[in-house]
């Protein structure tokens, strides 16, 4: 880690410089919540449309921190046995058969329901550990509401209740981000304890910065070029626009072919890497394919 | 203004964003403080990044924020300055321009916008003023001056071919380069107003074009496509939902009891049944008639989100009779061109143009009798409006036994509905009957699908 102390950052440009160092390149306002997320200790909500690197925000945060990357991946039909601790029945059913027939169901009890027999997944996880994490609750807005609703006495508090145990206090603030492609509204109550940030596509030089820095072999004017098609792609209205991670992958790409200029024939025949659904291949390549046949307009 | 100081600034903000209809809370407010302990006030894109991160929490709210920001803290900055009597120099001082030199200035104000460079943009705006607006002919209306400004200069968005190469204005400007120009003459036009008058103008509260969203028609149909994918969920997941928490105790006893060999006869690794989900398919019935034109709009997009998100699904369109429209919308995404084809060569028989439902029952059973099972849902999007003729509801409740659920989305206010040739009265014996012609209403139809016992509720 290039910083001496990141887990405290000073300043606003201090947690952009360490997002930069470890390849991630923050906007503005990334920076400042990041910065304040972990001045407050308050989770984070982060919106935006697919592919904008909301889940590389989590990892290049925990990478920056120097702390471990819990992760939670919603679905629908998430339950809490699936998010925060299930019992080892398998290991608590051998232990029964293992003691002797006589014991008394008294010691039988205080015995199986013991943290041995805990299977912690990722809220408990990320609560129990010694040292701090970042704990990613990675498309939230896919669950169901009642999953939303008890994440929320974890996520204001910090703490987990098992009947048979007591509670388990989280012994470090976990840095805590929540990302949603708004498919769903959320509740208010989530939102209120949460600070938001909404990602969006980046402006173009940002995004030229962003495709430099994951492939630089590429000649400046070709990654212009590149990030510009990206740009005209995304006006488009398509089912699935075009993610930064794809911009990268196409960047790639074209270094492999070894292109110096993206023309036409080049685009077509490429088109498949930034371009992920049937339809939408009709509509990019009439649209974008067109614009790019005219060699005046090549920059 | 009677309490000073910077937190009396805050609270008054967020009492102006509630009065726009954000939600902010106390709570929200306390965190806008606490956060403010953290950064320096005196960095403005901090400043509002952070205020924005706490009391705006969703992408419509960010934009009303913006607003109601901008418009806040000009006001209050100006409002200061009347009191204290601070005037900004004047570019007035120039005088008269001549021609040449009013054309260089177009030209100058032309690139900036073309760079989008924000600081040369608000200079030239005040040059522009002085240059084009002079006092005795301004209208008084700033809007109007505006635009007369702009026009002045020549800025357009559309390429303007007539115009020697190398102007920037040759190719179109960015639109939203122009927009923010046209805000910041606006902005001075309002600044020098309140140094004239030495007082502020009423506050306006934000219009509904203010706040809408910029991307304007698509926002609608992305508003139903959000709500669509919604119900996807919803009838997804139902299936497990009716029943309940039975769906643990489905012990399968020989696979169970197979396992259990390898430990020594105990059953340590209970076996399930597998969860059979309900594979949810669609049937989509859409009345094009005249009658429900205004609604027909919303429909298509109803079903154009529709089969977006559901495989196995398949749409009708009808007036007198059906007309099976599943192709168009694979095979086509535009959504202005799919309206177009299902308005021109869907091939929707239409005679009379009047709706006649108990043909279009008798022609849908006929079509989808062999595929209609217990798993199948039919929506139907009518008014059910017959034009006097017979309703022929048996038929309909054919329909709905062999279906699954059968729901009917009316676009009619209910207070019409039974009004006239209107027989929803007859059909809602069968089916389950909502109101809904807005996306809030499909997402109410949306939140009652979830309902459990909905699938039952006959």
């Amino acid at each position: 880690m290039p910083e001496s102390s990141p887990s405290e950052p000073a300043s606003v440009e201090a947690v952009a410089a360490g997002l930069r160092s470890v390849g991630y390149l923050p906007g503005e306002s990334t920076a400042l919540v990041s910065f304040l997320a972990t001045k407050l200790g308050k989770p984070v909500l982060v919106e935006g449309p697919a592919g904008v690197g909301k889940t590389e925000l989590a990892k290049a945060l925990a990478r920056y921190l120097g702390r471990e990357l819990v992760r939670l991946q919603c679905y629908e039909g998430l339950d809490e046995a699936k998010a925060l601790y299930e019992w080892n029945y398998r290991k608590q059913l051998l232990r029964i058969q293992a003691e002797a027939s006589d014991t008394g169901w008294d010691a039988v009890q205080e015995d199986i329901f013991g943290e041995e027999f805990l299977l912690a997944r990722p809220l408990m996880t990320a609560i129990a550990s010694k040292e701090p994490v970042v704990l990613l609750i990675d498309e939230i807005d896919k669950t169901d509401q009642e999953f939303e609703a008890m994440l929320l006495e974890v996520l204001s508090d910090f703490q987990i209740s098992i009947p048979e145990l007591g509670r388990v206090e989280s012994r470090t603030h976990p840095l805590v981000l929540l990302t949603s492609n708004n498919s769903r509204e959320l509740t208010e109550a989530l939102k209120r304890r949460c600070l938001y940030l909404w990602l969006d596509y980046p402006e173009l030089e940002h995004e030229l910065e962003i495709v430099r820095l994951h492939a630089p072999e590429l000649g400046e004017t070709v990654a212009r070029r590149l990030v510009e098609v990206i740009g005209m792609v995304r006006a488009l209205d398509l089912k699935k626009p075009p993610s930064i991670a794809e911009s990268i992958d196409w960047a790639r790409t074209l270094l492999l072919l070894g292109v110096d200029d993206i023309d036409a024939e080049t685009f077509t025949e490429t088109m498949s890497v930034i371009v992920k659904h049937r339809t939408d291949m009709d509509v990019v390549a009439e649209r974008v394919g067109l614009k790019l046949g005219s060699p005046a307009d090549v920059a | 203004m009677s309490p000073e100081g910077l937190p009396a600034r805050i609270l008054e903000l967020g009492e102006e964003l509630r009065r726009e209809g954000v939600a902010v809370g106390t709570s929200e407010l306390l965190d806008a403080f606490e956060v403010l302990r953290e950064i320096s006030w005196t960095s403005q894109e901090d400043f509002r990044e952070a205020l924005a991160a706490t009391l705006a929490k969703s992408q419509e709210d960010r934009r009303v924020f913006e607003l109601v920001f901008d418009r806040f803290f000009f006001r209050a900055t100006e409002l200061a300055a009347a009191q204290e009597g601070v005037r900004e120099e004047d570019f007035a001082a120039f005088g008269e321009l001549s021609e040449e030199e009013l054309d260089a200035l177009r030209a100058q104000i032309a690139a900036a916008l073309r760079d989008g460079s924000e600081g040369a943009m608000r200079d030239l705006a005040r040059m522009a003023i002085a240059a084009f607006a002079r006092p005795q002919e301004g209208s008084g209306v700033i809007g109007v001056d505006v635009q007369r400004i702009r026009r002045a200069l020549g800025l357009r968005t559309e390429p303007q071919p007539d115009l020697p190469p190398g102007d920037p204005r040759r190719e179109g400007l960015p639109r939203e380069a122009l927009r923010r120009f046209e805000m910041l003459l606006r902005r001075e036009l309002e600044r020098s107003q309140i140094e004239r008058t030495g007082n502020l103008p009423p506050a306006r509260p934000l219009g509904d074009l203010d706040r809408a969203l910029p991307s304007g028609p698509l926002a609608d149909l992305a508003a139903v496509h959000r709500v669509v994918a919604q119900l996807r969920r919803r009838l997804a997941t139902q299936g497990l939902q009716a029943r309940g928490h039975r769906r643990h105790a489905h012990v399968d006893v020989r696979r169970t009891m197979r396992a259990s060999l390898q430990t020594g006869g105990v059953p340590v690794v209970l076996k399930y049944r597998p969860r059979r989900p309900r594979r949810p398919e669609i049937y989509v019935l859409c009345d094009v008639s005249t009658s429900v034109t205004s609604a027909s709009v919303f429909f298509l997009s109803v079903l154009h989100a529709l089969h977006d998100t559901f495989r196995k699904m398949r749409s009708f369109v009808f007036i007198e009779r059906i007309s099976e429209v599943t192709d168009i919308f694979e095979h086509e995404r535009n959504f202005k061109t799919v309206s177009e084809r299902i308005g021109n060569d869907a091939g929707v028989a239409d005679v009379s143009g009047y709706t006649d439902y108990g043909r279009v029952w008798s022609e849908f059973l006929v079509q989808v009798e062999d595929d209609l099972h217990p798993r199948a849902t039919v929506i139907v999007l009518g008014d059910a409006r017959t034009n006097g003729r017979d309703p022929r509801s048996d038929i309909f409740a054919q329909i709905a036994a062999r279906a699954g659920r059968t729901f009917w989305l009316n676009p009619e206010p209910r207070l019409y509905w039974n009004y006239g040739d209107s027989v929803i009265s007859a059909y809602e014996q069968h089916c389950i009957a909502f109101e809904c012609w807005t996306t809030a209403q499909l997402e109410d139809f949306v939140r009652a699908l979830a309902r459990p016992g909905m699938a039952v509720a006959r």
